[in-house]
C-alpha cells in the first residue's frame, strides 16, 4: 500500500487500473481530459483511445462490454449530451464485464457553456450514480462501481466535478485485480434492442433499480456521521467536504450514491435530527428524494442555497449569515486578465480578416472561440460542438426565404470538425448552401491541452495512424468543388480568398492550415522588431490581440521573449515598420513541419 | 489547518511551485489538499493554486480571509487575490509587472497604486524582485523556486525537506541553478 498525492482524474485512472479494466475510451473535454491521459500509463494492461466524439467513444466501450471486458468511458458533462443516445440503450443492454461512465460536471462553468447536473441523466436512464468527494473516493468508486455494475448487470455513472477532478489529495494505491475471462457468444436476445426484446428489458431494468435501491441502503460509502446537535447535513461530492469545514458538531449523511437514493438509511438519519441542510451542487436531486420520504421534516435546500455555481465554504457561510463576503478591496476595479490567442497562433490572421471584412461568423468550440473576444471580435455565435456549420445553414435559409442575405462564414477547428462538423457539412451540400466554411486546422486538439485526433497521425497510445487530410476529404470525398487550403500566416492570401468565396453563390470550404504554435519549443527563435521611426501609432497591429505586441510611448513594441516571428503583424503593418530581427535564429513562419517537430513535441 | 495561495499568470510556473510545496508539506507529515483553477491559463489567463494542510483537511478550496500566506508571482495577481488573506496573513509578492492584454492594447491602465494597496491590506508584506534576481542567476524560469524559497524562510519546516523536494522535482540538469535560486529566496531580507 502506497500513499500518493493524486488529482481526482489521476485517481480515476488508477482506479481503472486496479479494477481490472481492459478498455477505456474518451473524447477530451475539461475537466475530464486527464483521465485518459493518465490511463495511458497502464497501456500494457488497458487498451485506451480517443474517440472522434463522445458518442463514438461510448459505443466503442459498449462493444467492448459485449465481450465481457471491464470498460470505462469518460467525458465532460456536455459530452454526455452527445453520447445520450447510446447511454439510454446501454441501460437496457446492461454490462457483462463492468461498465463505468465518467461524467465530469463543471459547476461554476470554469470552462463550459452550461452547468447541467448529469445525475439527472442517471435517473432518466435508470442507472446508479456514484459521486466521489476527493481523490481517494474517485479511485475507490471506480473499483466499487465495477463491482456494482457486474452484480446488477448495469452501467454505473461516476459523477465527478471540476473540483474533484482537478484537486489533489492523498490516495492509497493497491494492486490490480485480474480481469475476467472474455466470453463472447452470439445471443441476440441479449444484445439486440428490437422493440420486442426491449419491452422485456425495460421490465428487467425496473426490477434492477429496486434491487440497487436496497443495495444503496447497505453500501458502505453511504454512511452517517454522528453529531452532538439536532441538525443534520445531507451531503454529496465536494459540497460534503466544504460542509465538513463548517458544521463541526452536527450529524451528516454522506451520500456516495445519490441515485438510487438510500431511503432506509436516510430515515435513520432523519430520525436523529430536527432540521436538515442539503449540500449538493447544482440540482436538488437528493433534496427531492428527502422531501418525498419525510414531507414533514424541515429541509433546507435549493430554496435557500443557490442553484447556480459552486457550493463553496464561502457560499454556504454567507447564506447562513455567518460570513460577510463583501470584499475589502474591489477587485473589479483592476484590469482583468482575459485569456487570448497565443503569440504566433495560426488562427489570428483569419479572425483579423473576418473582423475587417465584417463577416457574420457562426462559431464553434475550441481555442478559436477566443477569436470572438476583443480586439478580434470575429465571432457571432457559439452553441455547441459542430454548430458553427449547421447554424450558418439555418441563418442562410431563413434569411433567403425573406429575400435577404448575410455575408456569412462558419469557423470550426480540425478536432471539432471531426467530432461533429462533418455531418453538418453534409447538410450544407444536401441543402444547397451558398455559405463559406472555414476549417482552422492546427493539427491538434489544442484547447484541452494537445490531444491527438484523426488528423494528427498518432493514437493516444502513441502508435502511428493514417492522417486524415481535410482538404482531400471535403474536395475529393464529399465533392465540394470550391475547396481550398491556405497557410494560416498568409494574411493577404486569406483576405483575397475570403473576399472571393464570400461573394461566390456556391458552397466553399477553406482549410486554413498551420500547426499550433505551442507545440514548438523556442530555443533560438528570432523575434520581430518595430522600427519606431516608421511606426505612426495607427495601432492596427494591436488589433491582432497578440500578447507579444504592446505599446511603448504610444508606438508599437514587441516583447521579444513572447514573439515567435510568425510575421502576421509584419504583413498587417501598412507602414513597413515591422521586420524580422536580423539575428541568427528561427522564425516560426519559415519553419517546415519536419523542423517544427524536430524543435518541439 | 493552514492555507497557502499561489497566484500568477499562466506560464510562470505556479502549478509547478504548488506541486513542490504540496510534496514538502506531505514529507513534513501533514495532510494536504490542493486545488487549482487553470481552465485557460495556457492562453495567458490568471492562475491560482490553493494548498491546505494540517492534521485534518476537508475542503481543498480557498475562502475569503482564510489564507495564512499568499505567494504572488506578479503584482497585479497579488492584488487580485488580496481578499483571501487573513488579517494577520503574510503576503510575498514578486516585484514584477506582466501587462494583461487590455493594458497592452491601451484599453485600460495598469494600476500605479498596487504597492499602496498591498500595504494597506496586508500587515506582513515582502516585495522581492524575484524575476530580476532569477534572470541574474542565469535562468528566469527559476523565479518560481526562488519565491518558494522566500515562503520557506517564513514557515516552520526543516530546510532539508525543502531542499530534498527541490532536488526531486526539478529537471536533473537544473538542480544546482534551482537550489541557488531557492537559497537566494530563503536568505532574502527586504
Amino acid at each position: 500500500m502506497k500513499r500518493e498525492l493524486l488529482s481526482g482524474n489521476e485517481a480515476i485512472a488508477r482506479g481503472a487500473y486496479e479494477a481490472g479494466i481492459t478498455f477505456a475510451s474518451a473524447y477530451p473535454g475539461t475537466p475530464s481530459t486527464e483521465i485518459l491521459e493518465n490511463v495511458v500509463r497502464y497501456k500494457d494492461d488497458i487498451h485506451c483511445q480517443w474517440g472522434t466524439n463522445e458518442k463514438t467513444a461510448f459505443e466503442e466501450a459498449m462493444g467492448a462490454t459485449f465481450t465481457g471486458a471491464r470498460v470505462l468511458v469518460a467525458m465532460k458533462h456536455v459530452g454526455l449530451n452527445v453520447a445520450a443516445d447510446p447511454l439510454f440503450s446501454s441501460s437496457y443492454l446492461g454490462a457483462d464485464g463492468g461498465f463505468i461512465i465518467v461524467s465530469a460536471d463543471d459547476p461554476g462553468m470554469h470552462s463550459s457553456q452550461n452547468e447541467q447536473d448529469n445525475r439527472n441523466y442517471a435517473i432518466a436512464a435508470k442507472i446508479p450514480v456514484l459521486e466521489p468527494s476527493d481523490s481517494q473516493e474517485a479511485k475507490d468508486f471506480v473499483i466499487e462501481g465495477i463491482k456494482i455494475s457486474e452484480k446488477f448487470n448495469t452501467p454505473v455513472m461516476l459523477r465527478s466535478s471540476t473540483r474533484v477532478s482537478h484537486s489533489r489529495s492523498a490516495v492509497e494505491t493497491g494492486e490490480r485485480e485480474t480481469p475476467p475471462e472474455l466470453h463472447y457468444e452470439k445471443d441476440f436476445q441479449k444484445t439486440m434492442l428490437l422493440p420486442v426484446i426491449a419491452r422485456k428489458k425495460h421490465i428487467i431494468v425496473e426490477e434492477r433499480q429496486k434491487k440497487i435501491k436496497e443495495f444503496s441502503d447497505t453500501f458502505k460509502h453511504n454512511y452517517i456521521i454522528e453529531g452532538k446537535t439536532r441538525i443534520g447535513i445531507l451531503a454529496s461530492g465536494i459540497a460534503f467536504q466544504n460542509g465538513r469545514e463548517i458544521f463541526k458538531d452536527d450529524w451528516f449523511l454522506k451520500v456516495a450514491m445519490p441515485y438510487p437514493f438510500p431511503e432506509e438509511l436516510y430515515k435513520k438519519f432523519a430520525d436523529k435530527v430536527d432540521k436538515i441542510y442539503v449540500l449538493e451542487e447544482n440540482d436538488p436531486i437528493m433534496e427531492n428524494f428527502a422531501r418525498l420520504i419525510t414531507p414533514d421534516k424541515e429541509i433546507i435546500g435549493k430554496d435557500f442555497f443557490p442553484l447556480t455555481g459552486e457550493m463553496t465554504e464561502d457560499v454556504i457561510l454567507s447564506k447562513l449569515g455567518k460570513k460577510d463576503l463583501t470584499p475589502e478591496f474591489d477587485t473589479n476595479s483592476i484590469p482583468h486578465r482575459p485569456p487570448s490567442l497565443c503569440p504566433g497562433c495560426p488562427h489570428t490572421a483569419t479572425f483579423h480578416n473576418l473582423n475587417i471584412q465584417k463577416v457574420t461568423v457562426t462559431g464553434d468550440i475550441g481555442c478559436y472561440t477566443l477569436g470572438g473576444l476583443p480586439p478580434l471580435n470575429a465571432m457571432d455565435t457559439t452553441i455547441d460542438m459542430g454548430a458553427s456549420i449547421t447554424a450558418m445553414l439555418g441563418m442562410e435559409k431563413a434569411m433567403a426565404k425573406a429575400g435577404k442575405k448575410l455575408k456569412q462564414a462558419a469557423v470550426i477547428g480540425d478536432s471539432t470538425f471531426f467530432h461533429s462538423g462533418i455531418t453538418g457539412l453534409l447538410d450544407l451540400i444536401y441543402n444547397d448552401s451558398k455559405g463559406t466554411v472555414i476549417i482552422l486546422d492546427n493539427s491538434i486538439t489544442a484547447m484541452t491541452g494537445h490531444q491527438d485526433n484523426p488528423g494528427t497521425g498518432k493514437t493516444l497510445m502513441g502508435d502511428d495512424s493514417p492522417v486524415v487530410d481535410i482538404l482531400k476529404l471535403v474536395r475529393d470525398g464529399l465533392g465540394i468543388e470550391h475547396s481550398f487550403e491556405i497557410d494560416g500566416y498568409d494574411v493577404k492570401g486569406i483576405r483575397t480568398l475570403l473576399r472571393e468565396e464570400l461573394k461566390r453563390e456556391k458552397l466553399s470550404v477553406i482549410v486554413v492550415k498551420r500547426v499550433c504554435a505551442l507545440l514548438f519549443k523556442k530555443p533560438n527563435w528570432s523575434p520581430t522588431v518595430v522600427d519606431p521611426d516608421k511606426c505612426i501609432k495607427c495601432n492596427l497591429c494591436l488589433k491582432l490581440g497578440c500578447p507579444a505586441i504592446t505599446s511603448k510611448d504610444g508606438k508599437a513594441f514587441i516583447v521579444s521573449s513572447l514573439c515567435t516571428g510568425c510575421s502576421v503583424c509584419i504583413q498587417v503593418c501598412p507602414h513597413d515598420a515591422m521586420n524580422h530581427a536580423n539575428e541568427d535564429g528561427m522564425h516560426i513562419k519559415d519553419t517546415s513541419l519536419a523542423d517544427f517537430f524536430k524543435g518541439g513535441k | 489547518m493552514k492555507t497557502i495561495i499561489i497566484a500568477g499568470v499562466g506560464g510562470q510556473g505556479v502549478l509547478t511551485a504548488s506541486d513542490l510545496l504540496s510534496d514538502v508539506l506531505l514529507d513534513a507529515g501533514y495532510n494536504v489538499k490542493k486545488s487549482e483553477v487553470h481552465g485557460m491559463s495556457q492562453r495567458g489567463g490568471d492562475v491560482i493554486a490553493t494548498i491546505k494542510f494540517g492534521e485534518e483537511v476537508f475542503s481543498p478550496l480557498p475562502a475569503i480571509k482564510n489564507a495564512d500566506y499568499i505567494l504572488a508571482f506578479e503584482k497585479l495577481e497579488g492584488l487580485r487575490n488580496i481578499n483571501f488573506l487573513k488579517n494577520d496573513g503574510a503576503m510575498i509578492v514578486n516585484d514584477f509587472v506582466w501587462e494583461p492584454l487590455p493594458v497592452a492594447s491601451g484599453t485600460v491602465e495598469y494600476p500605479d497604486d498596487i504597492e499602496d494597496n498591498l500595504k494597506k491590506y496586508s500587515s506582513d508584506l515582502i516585495l522581492i524582485p524575484a524575476t530580476d534576481i532569477a534572470t541574474e542567476l542565469g535562468n528566469v524560469r527559476t523565479t518560481n523556486v526562488l519565491l518558494v524559497g522566500v515562503l520557506a524562510s517564513k514557515m516552520d519546516i526543516d530546510k532539508e525537506i525543502w531542499i530534498n523536494v527541490v532536488k526531486r522535482k526539478v529537471p536533473p540538469k537544473s538542480i544546482d541553478l534551482n537550489l541557488s535560486a531557492f537559497e537566494k529566496g530563503y536568505s532574502f531580507r527586504a
